[in-house]
Formats: C-alpha cells, sequence, structure tokens
C-alpha cells in the first residue's frame, strides 16, 4: 500500500508576529518539515533612490534614517561620509570621535534588538526587558544629541549640529556602568543556558562559502568564520585609533550569530571608553561653510553667514561632478553607497548597498529542510530589517 | 596603480576587445566593459585574479546617452582590493547577460535592477519584479518618468511651481 505524498502550503506573513517585519514567505511544509520557500518583498517599498534623485544632499539624511530603523544614526553618519567623500571634506579628530561613540551606540542597541528578540523567539522573554531598558538609554543619549530618538537625522555634512553637552557625557558613563552589568546578566541567562543552546545549535547553518557567495557581511558572515569588517578593511571616521577586536565564529549557526552579536557589543562599548578617554578638543564640525550651515546668530548679523546659509538652503552651491563608493559597517553589514553626481544640486543616482537586502535572498536555502519552528528564529538571528529590505 | 595596469594588460591578453575604457582617476578603479564578453571577464576575475565577492550591482540611466548602464562592484577579501566594472546597453533594447551563474548573490540585484530600470538580464533563473507590484507596467527609476505623477491637479501651485 502506498501514500501519496501532498505537501502543505502555508503563508507565513506578510504580517505575521513572528516574522517582526512586513515579508512574506510561502513555505512548502512536509510535516514539519520545509521543502521550500519563496519569499515576496517590497511590502513596505518607499522608492527612495527616486526621492533621492529630488532632493538636496543634505535632505538625504532623514531617508537614510528609514532604511535600518534599528540604527539610524550609523546610516545618516555614513551618508554624510559618502558626501564628505565626494566633497574631499577632512573633518576634524574630534568629530570622528563623536561619530565613533553615536555609532558604536547605534551598533550596540541593533544587536540589542536582534539578540533579545532571538531571546523572545525561543521563549525567553526576560533577556528582552533586561535590554531593552538599555536601549533607552541609548535613545535618551541620541535624544540629548539631536532631539529625536529613532529616525535620528543626526549630525550634519562635515559634522554636528551643536557639540555633546555636559548630559551626553554624564549620560554615557552611566550608560557604560549599567549596560556591562545588563550584558553580563544576559550572557548569563543565555550563552550556556541548555535550552536555548539546544534550540540554537546547527540550526540556520550556513557555510563561509556559501555566505561569501550570497553577498553576507557583517556579523552574519562573521558567524561562519570569515573575519571581514568595513571599520578595519577600509577604515573611516578614524577607527584606526582604536583598539579592538573582530568577533568570529564557526560554523554560522544561529547560535554563533548570537555570540557574534553579544562579543562585538562588547568591543563597541569598549571602543566607546577608549573614544572618551581620547577624545579631542576641537571644533565639532569641518570648515566648510559651503555645505555646513552656520551658527544661527551669524546668519543675524554678518553678511556672509547670511548668504551661506542662503545657498545651503536654497542648495544652489555647485557640487563636484563624480562617481564615489563609500561604505560602513551598519548594524548588520556593509553599508554602502554608490553616488554618482553630475554636479547638480541633486544626485544623478544614489544607490544604496543594503546588507540585509542582499543576505535575504539566501534564507530559502538555508532553511530547506529545517523545521518550521527552526526557520522562524533563523530568520530573527539573520537581523533582517524590512525598511532596509525594501528602501 | 602597478596592480591595476598588469591586471588590464592581462585582461586584453586574455580577453581581446573585453575592455573598452579604463579610469584610474576614481576612488575606486574603474573599468568599462564591452556587453558581450561580460560573463568571460567577470569569470575571469574571479577565478584567476581573486575578486571574488559581489559587493553591489545596480543601474543607471543616461537618457542623453539613450543607454542603460549597470555598474558592479567587486571585491578581493584576501588582498582588499575593490574594483569597479560597468557595461552599457542601448536603452532600446536593453539585453545583457546575467552573471547569476558566477555570483549567487547577483540574483536579487539584477531583479531589482530590472524591476526599475527595465534591463533585460539573459538566463537569469527568475526575472520578476522584486519590489514593485507584478502588474506594473514602466520601469520608474529612468529618468523619464517624474517623481509625481505629471498630470495631477489637485497640488498645482503657481507660485512656486511643482
Amino acid at each position: 500500500m502506498s501514500l501519496d505524498k501532498e505537501y502543505l502550503t502555508i503563508n507565513l506573513g506578510p504580517t505575521h508576529p513572528a516574522t517582526h517585519g512586513v515579508f512574506q514567505n510561502i513555505i512548502q511544509v512536509d510535516g514539519e518539515r520545509i521543502v521550500s520557500a519563496e519569499p515576496t518583498i517590497g511590502y513596505i517599498h518607499r522608492a527612495f533612490e527616486k526621492l533621492a534623485e529630488h532632493r538636496p544632499f543634505y535632505q538625504i539624511t532623514p531617508i537614510t534614517d528609514r532604511l535600518n530603523y534599528c540604527s539610524s544614526p550609523i546610516n545618516n553618519i555614513g551618508w554624510h561620509l559618502a558626501v564628505e567623500k565626494l566633497l574631499a571634506v577632512q573633518t576634524p579628530k574630534r568629530v570622528d570621535y563623536m561619530r565613533v561613540i553615536i555609532m558604536e551606540l547605534a551598533r550596540i542597541s541593533d544587536h540589542i534588538i536582534c539578540n533579545s528578540i532571538l531571546g523572545v523567539d525561543t521563549g525567553a522573554f526576560s533577556g528582552f526587558l533586561y535590554l531593552f531598558k538599555q536601549r533607552e538609554f541609548i535613545y535618551e543619549i541620541y535624544e540629548e544629541i539631536c532631539g529625536t530618538r529613532l529616525t535620528t537625522n543626526i549630525g550634519r555634512i562635515g559634522g554636528f549640529e551643536r557639540d555633546f553637552n555636559d548630559i551626553v557625557f554624564e549620560k554615557l558613563e552611566k550608560f557604560l556602568l549599567s549596560f556591562k552589568e545588563a550584558l553580563e546578566e544576559f550572557e548569563s541567562l543565555f550563552n550556556r543556558n541548555r535550552i536555548f543552546m539546544d534550540r540554537t545549535i546547527g540550526v540556520g547553518k550556513i557555510s563561509s562559502q556559501m555566505a561569501l557567495d550570497y553577498g553576507f557581511t557583517g556579523p552574519n558572515l562573521r558567524a561562519t568564520g570569515v573575519d571581514y569588517d568595513v571599520r578595519v578593511m577600509s577604515t573611516y571616521a578614524s577607527y584606526e585609533d582604536f583598539e579592538f577586536d573582530i568577533p568570529i565564529g564557526t560554523t554560522g549557526d544561529t547560535y554563533d550569530r548570537f555570540m557574534v552579536r553579544n562579543a562585538e557589543m562588547w568591543q563597541s562599548l569598549s571602543i566607546i571608553r577608549q573614544a572618551l578617554d581620547k577624545m579631542p578638543i576641537g571644533p565639532y564640525f569641518a570648515d566648510v561653510p559651503e555645505f555646513y550651515l552656520p551658527p544661527k546668530q551669524d546668519v543675524y548679523h554678518y553678511m556672509e553667514a547670511l548668504i551661506y546659509h542662503f545657498k545651503v538652503v536654497m542648495g544652489e552651491i555647485p557640487v563636484p561632478s563624480g562617481e564615489i563608493y563609500s561604505a560602513v559597517e551598519a548594524g548588520n553589514g556593509e553599508l554602502g553607497f554608490y553616488l554618482v553626481s553630475d554636479g547638480g544640486r541633486t544626485p544623478f543616482r544614489l544607490h544604496f548597498r543594503r546588507p540585509c537586502f542582499i543576505y535575504y535572498q539566501a534564507y530559502p536555502k538555508i532553511i530547506e529542510g529545517e523545521l518550521l519552528s527552526d526557520a522562524i528564529i533563523t530568520l530573527s538571528s539573520l537581523n533582517v530589517i524590512a525598511g532596509e529590505l525594501d528602501a | 596603480m602597478d596592480f591595476n595596469n598588469d591586471l588590464i594588460a592581462s585582461l586584453k591578453t586574455e580577453i581581446p576587445n573585453g575592455v573598452l575604457a579604463v579610469d584610474s582617476q576614481t576612488d575606486i578603479f574603474t573599468v568599462t566593459l564591452e556587453r558581450s564578453h561580460l560573463i568571460q571577464v567577470m569569470a575571469y576575475l574571479k577565478t584567476a585574479v581573486g575578486f571574488s565577492f559581489l559587493t553591489d550591482l545596480c543601474g543607471i540611466h543616461y537618457p542623453d546617452l539613450l543607454s542603460l548602464g549597470v555598474v558592479y562592484h567587486l571585491h578581493d577579501l584576501k588582498n582588499n582590493r575593490r574594483i569597479r566594472l560597468k557595461t552599457f546597453v542601448n536603452q532600446d533594447n536593453p539585453v545583457l547577460d546575467s552573471v547569476t551563474a558566477i555570483f549567487p548573490a547577483a540574483n536579487w540585484m539584477e531583479r531589482e535592477t530590472y524591476d526599475f530600470f527595465g534591463i533585460q538580464f539573459e538566463n537569469h533563473p527568475c526575472l520578476r519584479r522584486i519590489l514593485n507590484e507584478d502588474d506594473m507596467s514602466y520601469f520608474p527609476m529612468r529618468k523619464e518618468y517624474p517623481l509625481e505623477d505629471a498630470s495631477r491637479t489637485d497640488k498645482q501651485d503657481d507660485m512656486f511651481g511643482r
């Protein structure tokens, strides 16, 4: 006697509570095992590249906020760095150090979300609560620096609109202490937790060769054992001044990705500490009056400042034509900006190299033959952010 | 610089007529390729030279030249070298070979380029729209499409002009 085999089709998403974002997977299952998956993306596509072709450079910063909204400051600063590369602007050391502090804070907040949500998906809720309190502290620091929390629009082309005030430094010191404790507690809850290990070890495995073939970057690539980090390979914002390790994994499974992100948070803490200790004295913006808005007081009292203010706002300053590719190490990989300028007030073409758009295409391959419940935690450990996926 | 010159020399002996132009003034060494030799050059760069990582692939439209371009960024992770490759097709007949057989990561990037610029990648495993809806009839990133629907009347403003 033979039984006819019939697969069950499951529609996971677009708004499934287990996927933490708007993406759909049409999954064929044989019992609990996945036979094939077909991702559909683009549900929150907002045509950023088209929008960017119609905006002056400084107005593109708010667009970059909405790429990976878990770590907007990295996107903002990545964009500033790209424009500064096109304009050949040299930023003062203090600007670089301030940027490093903010980017590392953003990296921590990005990893907090990924790792604590992974905990929630595996059934451990308390780690999420402990770490989200810390994320709130990070957002308070952003608030002190730029006035906003999630979509930060932080900094300006050439530097910052204002210096870090005393409250920022106070809050940073407080955060360094409290986060150390919280992360230790978080690690003691998860790292050697039998249930968590059983649930994640060997799940969603990727070999290093496959990861490279599919364009993986960031923690997901490093979890497979490849030590590629943009901060070291094409250094920017004075990252060469700091001592830090690049944590890597060995097997590229969900547990390794989790451990790499945890280790990166420790490294980020150490980078912030070093930056605070070595913080240079000096101006907090580069000397580029054509692109950096003058202080408001000067605009009221000096003619040059008024002229520059007008020119910056109206986008009347010629930009060198040319093309550049500039990349930063964002929360989940290499965030690249390919910018082509024809000398006009807006970019001729701007392309965002969004890391998770590129590595999410490997997802069906990774989960093939795995259990449906494992596919969920694989997705959350890959840290696919819908805003970045769909641009 | 020496490396770049050697690379071009070996490319020219290996694949004659493959290289159209070279630009060493830009931030990343840039090579413009003849489109019929794209696959050969890509395979050579990956296997013989070591540019094994496809960082980025995107389209670009030059309406004045009536051409659509595709820009590839490759990365040699071992020696930390980058290279930018460009190839152009006529906008009336935008057909280009797909590099998915060499770089699996190109799959979605080429779909995105097709979706926005309408470049037909031949031998692509599944060339469908990816971010826009399936029944869209045009390719929105081409320069001839305005940001907003030009026929809209509810937003016209004589003073500042839209």
